[in-house]
């Protein structure tokens, strides 16, 4: 089609009989073997195709923003529209999760299965912060992975702890309880904590019987035994910790230990009911139950427990 | 620049000159058909071959199972993590063309590409509505009048219907045939099977029925490939014009000074090539080398009592035997060179190699991927725990249960996320349904006593007592091993 008149004489190659560009490097000529008109038309189309494309969809930049295009296409519409479509595809089974009672879950080991994954993603949303990616927790974040629970681990108890959270303001089924602040509140002296404190260290193993535990011991069974009880069992109903075992929520050398009975901790979980809905709620529950240290629940629903396997 | 090189106007493009072959028959036509035949037939006939699996897989002979990722042959079942079967197919696929291409040139072009096999089918549909060459070529020079457009609207009619019925029946390979086939006509197919016949309808008919050659001149990457992978050893289509020029007519020949060549200038071979070049200027891109030109000009060389293969199939060695006034070579001793035997060594030691790995594969196989987050948990009686996620795949057609057991590691308790952590004891059992994967959390909790780094191994015994039991190396972290956890991982 073009005929600007550079073009228009072209020299022909004797033995192909196609025409020649006109370089030559050392002897070396470069054919010009016409393209098929088809291609032309090919490159038209695309030409069509981009100008129609430009008109329906996002394409022309502008100071703030590009153009919309008449068709409306957004990307973050997309993205809607998925998680639309997600969520409307997990329906069923939030439904199903919904209607079965969190013990009954076990005995339905898809339902089980969907549950705790549905938990771990809401886990890596909401609690990762502060018990960790792999819920290890930290120095006054529980380890939810361990046997040790501070309010019970079984799957109702986990759900209700999530449900209306430790110590949280606003929230009257909130557990709570307060230890005191011995040192800072003057209850004991300071000799006095040091001797509890080595008392302490001797129930969990860790120093064996000196002068300073035995006077520490009487000072326990005044001020300490009434919620951690006499040996240091713990009791679930205030959350108050296990002192006999290897686990310490706020460490157990003595300096640690020294610093909580002077002043005390409150740890603090936000209830999570309003923030997440109920089946979340429960899903995360199955998933921390499912951790390791998951506890059957002890009274009469006990057939139900390990029969799993 | 030569100076003898004329100056004339070119053009930037080119218009596609059409191509009209006349009907030819001779062997190479017919081992052409024979070809298309056996080609089509295997295409649209596999996907509805079936085969007995039992209940728990597809009963499909040839199933590529996208949804569920799995890939069936007959005997064969590949999972994904086997998928280098496949590409070692591809690879031996691809060797094999180096194999034919030095072997006997274009082959691959001139019989068994797809896009021979449709255009060969479509221009036989050309001849069948239209008729032969001269009469398709008065056609398209005559205007458009509404009985050539009768016509031309009948016969696209026809090369839809062709496109549909071989392109479309691709989606057949990807779910159960018969089935696809019921909910295709019902329309409750997925979207994407309509959109997938649509899509290879349109491109068999526009590549079949229009584009043809020019596919092979201007879109396919493998002629210039195989022009690379072509030597002098090679066979090629060959027109023999030592024997053939000066070419003329026989009238032209009575009145010759000096006696002319074998060539007639019949025209025939052009007249019957699919891609119209004219074999007599020698080895070029066009030439797909389906040798109906050869079946030409034996028939024009037989009617004027001369002797068959002024076309034929000739390497360039021999050519240039034959203009010496040699014999050319036998053919064994054509193919049985240096070049050949490599390639076919590589390619069927891949074969044998593939073989080889597809008998003793296993089809139990059990991965453990450790905890890191934590590495280990400290547990309140002094014991301590690690976690495992455990993948046992059962690739057979049957439910196999397996026991889990510690192999090395002293003391241990093993217990899953649906087990209670009272439950624990030294070996679980875990059900795995036929032909999948079940993924299990494991714990392993060891007592205080013995609690320390070490290697061990996670054994799957199946119960059945069939088969070798997976065993995986891997590590139990304890407090203090963080240094030694380092040099480990």
């Amino acid at each position: 089609m073009t005929h600007d008149t550079k073009h228009a004489h072209k020299v022909i190659d004797h033995a192909t009989g196609t025409a020649k560009v006109g370089h030559e490097w050392d002897g070396i000529e470069e054919l010009d073997t016409p393209l098929p008109r088809w291609w032309l038309w090919t490159f038209y189309a695309t030409i069509v195709f981009a100008l129609v494309y430009v008109v329906l969809y996002p394409a022309i930049p502008m100071l703030h923003s590009a153009s919309t295009g008449t068709l409306g296409w957004t990307s973050r519409g997309v993205l809607a529209g998925d998680l639309a479509h997600e969520k409307a595809e997990h329906q069923a089974v939030r439904n199903a999760i919904a209607a079965t009672p969190i013990e009954a879950l076990a005995a339905n080991p898809a339902l089980q299965r969907a549950a705790i994954e549905g938990g771990h993603a809401a886990f890596k949303v909401n609690c990762v912060q502060c018990h960790g990616a792999g819920a290890a927790g930290g120095k006054g974040y529980p380890n939810l992975n361990d046997d040790d629970w501070l309010w019970g681990g079984d799957l109702a108890t986990i759900q209700q702890t999530l449900v209306n959270g430790i110590r949280y303001p606003g929230n009257d089924a909130t557990r709570s309880s307060l230890m005191p602040s011995f040192g800072r509140d003057r209850i004991l002296t300071a000799a006095q904590v040091q001797d509890v404190v080595s008392h302490v260290r001797v129930l969990s193993k860790q120093d064996p019987a000196n002068a300073a535990s035995r006077r520490g011991a009487q000072l326990f069974a005044d001020n300490c035994a009434v919620c951690h009880g006499a040996g240091g069992e713990g009791n679930r109903s205030l959350g108050a910790p296990k002192l006999s075992d290897k686990i310490w929520l706020y460490g157990g050398d003595r300096a640690s230990l020294t610093n909580t009975v002077t002043n005390a901790h409150a740890g603090v979980m936000p209830a999570w009911t309003g923030r997440l809905d109920p089946v979340t709620i429960k899903m995360l529950a199955v998933y921390v139950h499912s951790l390791g240290g998951g506890e059957v629940a002890p009274a009469p629903a006990a057939p139900a427990a390990g029969a799993a396997q | 620049m030569n100076a003898q090189d004329p100056i004339v106007s070119a053009p930037l493009y080119a218009k596609r000159t059409g191509v009209f072959p006349r009907k030819i028959d001779g062997p190479f036509r017919r081992f052409k058909w024979l070809v298309m035949a056996v080609c089509l037939a295997v295409y649209w006939g596999t996907p509805w071959i079936r085969w007995d699996r039992g209940p728990h897989a597809p009963g499909q002979a040839v199933l590529v199972d996208l949804a569920h990722r799995r890939f069936y042959m007959f005997a064969i079942e590949i999972w994904p993590q086997e998928f280098y079967f496949v590409a070692g197919m591809l690879i031996m696929a691809g060797i094999g063309l180096f194999l034919v291409t030095s072997a006997v040139g274009r082959a691959w072009c001139g019989y068994a590409c797809p896009q021979t096999v449709w255009t060969d089918l479509y221009q036989h549909v050309d001849r069948l509505i239209d008729g032969d060459r001269n009469a398709q070529l008065r056609l398209n020079a005559a205007p458009w009048t509404p009985a050539k457009f009768a016509r031309r609207m009948f016969k696209w009619g026809v090369y839809l219907g062709i496109a549909f019925v071989t392109g479309g029946a691709w989606i057949f390979y990807f779910a159960d045939a018969p089935t696809l086939q019921r909910e295709f006509w019902t329309g409750t197919a997925a979207p994407v099977a309509y959109a997938c016949t649509g899509i290879l309808t349109f491109t068999t008919f526009w590549l079949g029925g229009f584009m043809r050659e020019q596919v092979c001149i201007y879109m396919c990457p493998w002629p210039r490939i195989q022009t690379a992978m072509l030597d002098e050893n090679s066979l090629t289509v060959t027109y023999k014009h030592w024997r053939g020029e000066p070419r003329g007519s026989l009238k032209e020949a009575k009145g010759a000074a000096s006696p002319l060549g074998d060539c007639i200038d019949c025209k025939q071979c052009v007249a019957v090539c699919p891609t119209g070049i004219d074999i007599r200027e020698g080895p070029q891109i066009g030439c797909i080398t389906c040798a109906l030109c050869v079946d030409a000009c034996d028939k024009a060389m037989a009617s004027v009592g001369r002797a068959r293969g002024l076309i034929d199939y000739c390497t360039l060695v021999d050519a240039e035997r034959e203009i010496k006034g040699e014999a050319a070579r036998p053919v064994v001793k054509v193919l049985l060179r240096p070049r050949l035997i490599g390639y076919f060594a590589v390619w069927g030691g891949i074969g044998l190699a593939l073989l080889f790995m597809l008998g003793a594969r296993e089809r139990l196989t059990l991965s453990v991927a450790r905890e890191r987050n934590p590495e280990f948990v400290q547990l309140s009686g002094g014991a301590v725990r690690n976690a495992f996620t455990l993948a046992l795949r059962n690739m057979e057609d049957r439910p196999r249960t397996l026991r889990i057991a510690a192999e090395g590691l002293p003391g241990a308790a093993l217990y899953t996320d649906e087990m209670a952590p009272g439950a624990a004891r030294a070996r679980v059992d875990v059900a795995v349904p036929a032909d999948s994967t079940a993924k299990v959390r494991l714990y392993a909790v060891v007592p205080a006593a013995s609690a320390r780094p070490q290697d061990f191994a996670l054994t799957a015994t199946p119960l059945d007592g069939e088969g070798r039991t997976p065993r995986r190396e891997t590590h139990f972290a304890a407090p203090g091993s963080e240094h030694e956890e380092e040099e480990h991982d």
